[in-house]
């Protein structure tokens, strides 16, 4: 478990807890995060799931597949911290992860 | 003067009633809360079940690497929240336009002030014998992929007719739960609705290099057995099977919309905004045809992408605030270790571009017509699938040349 806070674009929080196994997409769509499309249901074939992982948590989070690499290079306003969703991972060692989204997905 | 609560206008209106609960319905339902719409919106999903996702059936889930609870495309509580009326179980049976009214199989009157009807399909079924008989199966619903699933941990041998999207998916799933698996296609080449040949040719081979007996020009003629399905017969040959999937394609559920005298033709003909004949009825997703302005021809696609936007669209229609739906489709497969994005149609492609080495499981396939960019067909190759979307969008006109050579990168196709 662990409890991961998405800040939307425009600021608002949103602190949830997500079970070890799923992937930091599927902890905001089942908690109703707004602002993570994730179209395809987290296949990494769309790219509408990108979110900014925090600096203190970028370590934390893996490296970049290089497909997801590749789906990022063509996604909008990608900067260093920048991860699909779906491919990120949750276990404890995520315990207080911060993620922001972008303005628009897709 | 105060505006009347949400409560007060629902009951003077209906609000927006939704039959179909797969992911057209259901994007439609949350489109119109996303953008405010504060009428009532009523979701009848036809299967036993809450919406959830359909492309995992044949892959992921059916391999068993995806569990049930991470199909659901939206959490129980989801529902409550964005004031959503949803009612599993609860299938349409006829329509009444004139009173704004939708019968139930249960003999309820649900009333409408807009109606969008997204209905899907079924899994066809073939009409040859034996298709009735125990041990064969089709694979479009949940229920079906649970069947299909419980089926195959006691089977040894498979046998799949027809090698499109689905088939394919499922012999490669049956390849890793250890099954024997015969693929039986009537068209001389797998995948020869979508696919081009090239493609079609190359993904033949792969599955055949997984073991899978892939067999084209082969119609099946009969499904041979008595109470349980004992074989298939093709040619002058029966194959052994203890289990069948008839993967034949989709059989659009027209039946409602053309009771109710809208316009249909294999689906529910409908305008850019998504509207069919009567303007206070929608059709979205795999039920409907309309013509696809980039392309300038009328289509069926049955895909996530369309049942997506073209949801979105009819909900910003109902708003009053759409622009036209011209979308660049987009469609993947996950077979085996490898990633098919296909961005585009291609049909009417007069030129193909070949770009990295089939031999090295990586390379993309662009269509080009009249010089333009119309389509890509990208294998485990991201950039160059989410390059296309874009050059297509763009109307792009690359030179060929420079598409084929690696050692330009996609990005600056974009610039």
């Amino acid at each position: 478990m662990a409890k991961i806070t998405y800040i939307e674009h425009d600021g608002t929080e949103h602190v949830v807890d997500v079970e070890d196994g799923l992937t930091v997409m599927e902890g905001a769509v089942r908690n109703m995060v707004p602002g993570i499309d994730a179209d395809c249901g987290g296949a990494c074939a769309c790219a509408t799931c990108h979110v900014y992982v925090d600096e203190n948590w970028t370590g934390k989070t893996g490296e970049r597949s290089s497909m997801e690499e590749s789906m990022l290079d063509f996604a909008d306003d990608v900067r260093d911290n920048s991860r699909l969703s779906c491919q990120i991972k949750v276990s404890g060692a995520l315990d207080g992860l911060v993620v922001r989204m972008p303005e628009e997905q897709g | 003067m105060a505006w009347p609560n949400i409560m007060e206008v629902s009951s003077l209106t209906h609000g927006t009633l939704i039959i179909g609960g797969g992911q057209a319905g259901l994007s439609a339902a949350a489109e119109l809360r996303k953008r405010k719409y504060d009428a009532p919106i009523t979701l009848l999903c036809g299967e036993d079940a809450l919406p959830y996702q359909r492309p995992p059936l044949s892959k992921a889930y059916l391999s068993g690497d995806t569990p049930l609870d991470r199909l659901w495309l939206k959490p129980e509580g989801f529902f409550e929240k964005a004031d959503i009326t949803v009612r599993t179980g609860v299938r349409a049976k006829a329509l009444d336009r004139s009173a704004g009214e939708v019968l139930t199989e249960a003999g309820e009157r649900l009333g409408y002030d807009d109606l969008i009807l997204a209905t899907g399909g079924e899994a066809r079924r073939l009409p040859i014998p034996g298709a009735e008989l125990e041990g064969v199966h089709v694979l479009r619903t949940l229920a079906e992929a649970d069947r299909l699933s419980e089926a195959l941990d006691k089977a040894e041998r498979l046998v799949i007719i027809g090698a499109g999207y689905i088939g394919l998916e499922v012999a490669a799933s049956a390849v890793k739960r250890g099954k024997q698996v015969t693929v039986l296609e009537a068209e001389d080449r797998p995948m020869a609705r979508t696919a081009s040949s090239l493609l079609s040719g190359w993904f033949g081979a792969i599955h055949r290099g997984y073991g899978v007996d892939l067999r084209v020009g082969a119609a099946a003629s009969r499904i041979e057995g008595d109470a349980q399905v004992t074989g298939v017969k093709t040619g002058d040959e029966v194959i052994e099977a203890d289990l069948v999937l008839i993967a034949a394609g989709l059989v659009p559920n027209v039946t409602l919309a053309e009771a109710a005298g809208l316009e249909v033709r294999d689906g529910i003909e409908v305008d850019g905004h998504a509207r069919t004949s009567d303007p206070h009825i929608y059709a979205v997703g795999d039920v409907a045809r309309f013509t696809l302005p980039r392309y300038g021809r009328s289509v069926r696609l049955e895909s996530v992408q369309n049942a997506i936007d073209q949801a979105k669209a009819a909900a910003q229609a109902i708003l009053g605030e759409s622009k036209p739906y011209d979308p660049v489709p987009w469609f993947w497969s996950d077979q085996y270790e490898l990633k098919l994005q296909i961005a585009g149609l291609i049909d009417g492609s007069d030129t193909l571009v070949r770009r990295g080495d089939p031999e090295e499981g990586k390379f993309a396939l662009f269509h080009l017509k009249d010089g333009a960019l119309i389509a890509c067909e990208a294998v485990n190759c991201p950039p160059e699938y989410m390059a296309a979307q874009r050059m297509i969008a763009a109307g792009a006109r690359p030179d060929p040349e420079k598409l084929r050579d690696q050692s330009v990168a996609m990005k600056d196709f974009l610039s």
